[in-house]
C-alpha cells in the first residue's frame, strides 16, 4: 500500500520559564492510504502534540518542532512556510477536535462555516459551495439540511455539532483526517453513531485517519493499526490484533489490565499502574516507564531500550525483548486473551532503523 | 435481604417550575439502597443521574417525594443541628477534581474543614493527626497536607476529594462520576482505593457514571436512567446478562469493548421510544420481572417480559 504520510524522528519541545518541556521525543510512523491508525496514551504522553505538529498547529513560541521530518506528498511539512501550510491545512490534512462545543464559531451560521473552506480551497462560487454544503450535511446524517444550514451552533446538540465538525473536516476530501479524541465528550450511544459515520465515510472517500484516543474500546472498534505512546515516545506499535492479543510492552500490558472487561468479577482487584506519568521537563534516564513498571530491569534505569521488531508490523521498545532478558509473565488479563500470531518472527530482532 | 440504608420514594426534581422552559430533570423515581452495597447509576448525559445524586444529598431541594436515610426524611424542614447530624453521615465525591477543591486552601485545611465544622477534634494536634491518617488512608504523604491543590495531579486530587469525604466518618458516599476526568491508568487506582475503603469501613456507595464497564465492575446493583426516569434496576450480573428494557439493551450494545474481534461483529441496537406504543391511561411503573430485577413498563409489557424471562 502507498504511504500517504511519513513521520521521521519527530521532536517537539516547548520553551517555558521553568525549562524546556520535551513533549515529543523521537516519534516515527507512517500512514498508509485508507487505513486508520490509532494513537493511544494517557494525557501528557504527547499524542495530541504529535497530531498538532502534523498540522503545524503548535503555537510558536513557545512550541517548536526541534527535529525530524513530516513527509507528505514528497514535501516536508515541518519546513513549509505558514503561507504554504495554509494551502495544505484543511484541504489535504483536516482535523476533528475533541470538543464540538468549542471548535465551531458560535457567531457564524454552520452553513457559512462549512462553505468557508470550500470557497477558499476549491475556488467554488458561493452558490456552488452552498450546494456542496447541503450535500455534506446530508452525508453526515443531519436531517432537514435546508433548514439546518442557516442555524447557529447553539441550536445543535452535542452529537449533531460533532457531525457538523466532521462535515467541515471532510469538505475538501482530505487525504488525511486527524481526529483528536472526537468522541470523548459524547455519550456512548452518540459515540457509536459518530464512529459508524466516520467508518462509513472513510469507505466512501478513502481517506486515511489518525485517531487519537485513550479509550481502548474505541481503538478496538476503529483501528487497523495502533501506536501506544508513553512519555513522548511510541513504545509499541502493531496491528490492532497484535496490540490486543499479543502485546509486548509492559505499559501496554498495564493499560489493557487496568480496564475491567464486562466479565471481570467484582472480587478481582484491577491491575492499576502505580505512580504518575513522567515529568517531561526532566525526562527520566533510560526507559521512561521503568519507575512505574513492575517488570523493570536494571538496564531500564540506565539505557533507553531500542525498538525491537516482533513481526513485519509489530514493534516494541522494551529491553524485555532482548535475548538476554529474563522471561516474565504478563498480568493475568493479558495472558487470558493472548494468542499466537502466525506472522511473528522466530525471535524478536532489532528494528533496522534504530529510533533515537 | 440486607438492611435498607436509604429509601428514595417518588423523588421529583423539576427546574424553572411554571415557566415555559420547565425541565423535569428527575421525574418520580423510587429505589432503595442497602447497607454496604454499591449501587451504580448509569445513563446518558442529561438523563438526570447527577441531579438524582444531588437531590439525595440535598444540594437541591426536591420538588416532590421523599428521601429516607435510616428512616428519617432528608428533605423538609430541618433545624441547623439536625442538618449537621445528617451531613456527617452522607458525603459526596465530585466529578471534577480541579473544580471541587478550593485553590486557596491547603490540602490539610480542605480535609480538616469537615472535622472543624463538626468539632471532631479537640486539639490542634488531634486535628492534624486525623488529617495525616486520612492522607495515608488514601495513599498520600503527610507532607502533602501543607501543599495547595494545584501542586497535585488529577488522580492525586481525586484522592484528596475522597479523604475529605471520609473525614467525618460517613456511612454513605455519593460518587458523582469520580473517575471520568482521570486517565485510564489512574482510574483503576482510584477504583481500587474506593473498593478497599468500602471493605474496611463498610461504606455504602451511590456510584454515578457513564462508563458502563467500570460501573459493572464496581457495583452490586445497577439502575439505568432515561429522561428523568429509572427504567431498569437489577443486580449488575443480571442486568448485563438479561437486559430487558429496550433502552438498556441499546445502551449495552453501544459500549465498545477492548477486544477487536468482538468489535468487528458487534451489532448496535437503536432505541426508539415508540416501540412501547403506550396507549393513553396505561399505568407505567417499576414492576418486578424476576426476583430483584425491576423494569419500568406497562401492565401489558409486564406480562410479555414475564413470559419471556421468568423461566
Amino acid at each position: 500500500m502507498d504511504k500517504v504520510l511519513e513521520v521521521k524522528d519527530l521532536h517537539v519541545s516547548f520553551d517555558t520559564y521553568g525549562g524546556i518541556v520535551k513533549a515529543v521525543r523521537g516519534v516515527s510512523f507512517d500512514l498508509k492510504k485508507g487505513e486508520t491508525l490509532a494513537i493511544v496514551g494517557e494525557s501528557g504522553s504527547g499524542k495530541s502534540v504529535t497530531s498538532k505538529a502534523l498540522m503545524r498547529l503548535i503555537p510558536n513560541p513557545p512550541g517548536r518542532i526541534s527535529k525530524g521530518e513530516i513527509l507528505f506528498d514528497g514535501r516536508d511539512l515541518a519546513k513549509l512556510s505558514e503561507k504554504e501550510m495554509q494551502r495544505v491545512r484543511g484541504k489535504e490534512i483536516a482535523m476533528i477536535f475533541q470538543d464540538p462545543m468549542t471548535s465551531l464559531n458560535p457567531t457564524m451560521k454552520i452553513g457559512t462555516q462549512i462553505m468557508e473552506s470550500l470557497i477558499k480551497h476549491q475556488n467554488l462560487s458561493k452558490s456552488a459551495a452552498r450546494e456542496r454544503a447541503l450535500e455534506l450535511l446530508r452525508l453526515v446524517g443531519i436531517p432537514q439540511p435546508e433548514v439546518r444550514i442557516n442555524q447557529y451552533p447553539h441550536q445543535f446538540s452535542g452529537g449533531m455539532r460533532q457531525r457538523v465538525v466532521v462535515a467541515v473536516a471532510l469538505s475538501c476530501n482530505p487525504k488525511v483526517l486527524i481526529a483528536d479524541e472526537p468522541t470523548t465528550a459524547l455519550d456512548v450511544t452518540i459515540q457509536a453513531q459518530i464512529l459508524e459515520l466516520m467508518k462509513d465515510l472513510q469507505n466512501k472517500i478513502d481517506t486515511s485517519i489518525i485517531f487519537i484516543t485513550h479509550d481502548l474500546g474505541v481503538v478496538a472498534n476503529v483501528a487497523d493499526r495502533v501506536a501506544v505512546m508513553y512519555g513522548g515516545q511510541i513504545v509499541e506499535m502493531g496491528t490492532v490484533d497484535e496490540i490486543f492479543y499479543d502485546p509486548r510492552h509492559p505499559y501496554t500490558w498495564g493499560l489493557l489490565a487496568s480496564m475491567p472487561s464486562l466479565d471481570t468479577s467484582i472480587q478481582t482487584e484491577l491491575a492499576a499502574i502505580p505512580g504518575t506519568p513522567p515529568d517531561l521537563m526532566h525526562p527520566p534516564k533510560g526507559d521512561a516507564f521503568a519507575p512505574r513498571s513492575a517488570y523493570a530491569l536494571e538496564i531500564d534505569f540506565e539505557h533507553e531500550p531500542p525498538m525491537f521488531q516482533i513481526s513485519d508490523t509489530h514493534f516494541a521498545k522494551t529491553w524485555l525483548l532482548h535475548e538476554n532478558a529474563p522471561a516474565v509473565e504478563p498480568p493475568k488479563a493479558v495472558i487470558d486473551k493472548r494468542r499466537t500470531m502466525s506472522s511473528n518472527f522466530a525471535k524478536p530482532r532489532l528494528a533496522e532503523e534504530v529510533v533515537r | 435481604m440486607a438492611e435498607k440504608l436509604l429509601e428514595i420514594k417518588n423523588l421529583k426534581q423539576h427546574f424553572n417550575i411554571g415557566k415555559p422552559n420547565q425541565v423535569k430533570a428527575v421525574d418520580g423515581i423510587s429505589f432503595d439502597i442497602y447497607k454496604g452495597e454499591t449501587l451504580g447509576l448509569v445513563g446518558e448525559s442529561g438523563c438526570g443521574k447527577s441531579t438524582t445524586g444531588r437531590s439525595i444529598i440535598r444540594l437541591y431541594n426536591a420538588t416532590d417525594g421523599e428521601v429516607l436515610f435510616e428512616g428519617e426524611n432528608v428533605h423538609g424542614k430541618k433545624s441547623r443541628s439536625d442538618l449537621k447530624k445528617f451531613n456527617r453521615k452522607m458525603q459526596m465525591i465530585f466529578q471534577d477534581p480541579y473544580a471541587s477543591l478550593n485553590p486557596r486552601m491547603t490540602v490539610g485545611d480542605i480535609i480538616a474543614e469537615g472535622i472543624d465544622i463538626h468539632g471532631l477534634a479537640n486539639t490542634r494536634k488531634e486535628r492534624m493527626d486525623k488529617v495525616y491518617e486520612l492522607l495515608s488512608t488514601v495513599g498520600l504523604n503527610q507532607e502533602h497536607a501543607n501543599r495547595y491543590p494545584h501542586e497535585f495531579s488529577g488522580g492525586q486530587r481525586q484522592r484528596i476529594g475522597i479523604a475529605r469525604a471520609l473525614a467525618v466518618d460517613p456511612d454513605f458516599i455519593i460518587a458523582d462520576e469520580p473517575i471520568s476526568a482521570l486517565d485510564v491508568s489512574i482510574q483503576a487506582q482510584v477504583v481500587n482505593l474506593m473498593k478497599k475503603l468500602q471493605r474496611e469501613k463498610g461504606l455504602t456507595y451511590l456510584f454515578i457514571a457513564h462508563d458502563l464497564s467500570m460501573v459493572k465492575y464496581i457495583s452490586d446493583r445497577i439502575g439505568v436512567m432515561y429522561y428523568g426516569k429509572l427504567v431498569e434496576l437489577a443486580s449488575s450480573e443480571e442486568l448485563y446478562k438479561n437486559p430487558i428494557h429496550p433502552y438498556t439493551q441499546s445502551l449495552l450494545s453501544a459500549i465498545p469493548l477492548p477486544d477487536p474481534e468482538s468489535e468487528r461483529t458487534r451489532k448496535r441496537i437503536v432505541y426508539n421510544p415508540n416501540v412501547h406504543n403506550y396507549s393513553e391511561g396505561e399505568e407505567l411503573e417499576m414492576r418486578e420481572i424476576t426476583p430483584g430485577h425491576f423494569v419500568y413498563c406497562s401492565e401489558k409489557e409486564y406480562k410479555q417480559y414475564k413470559s419471556i424471562y421468568s423461566k
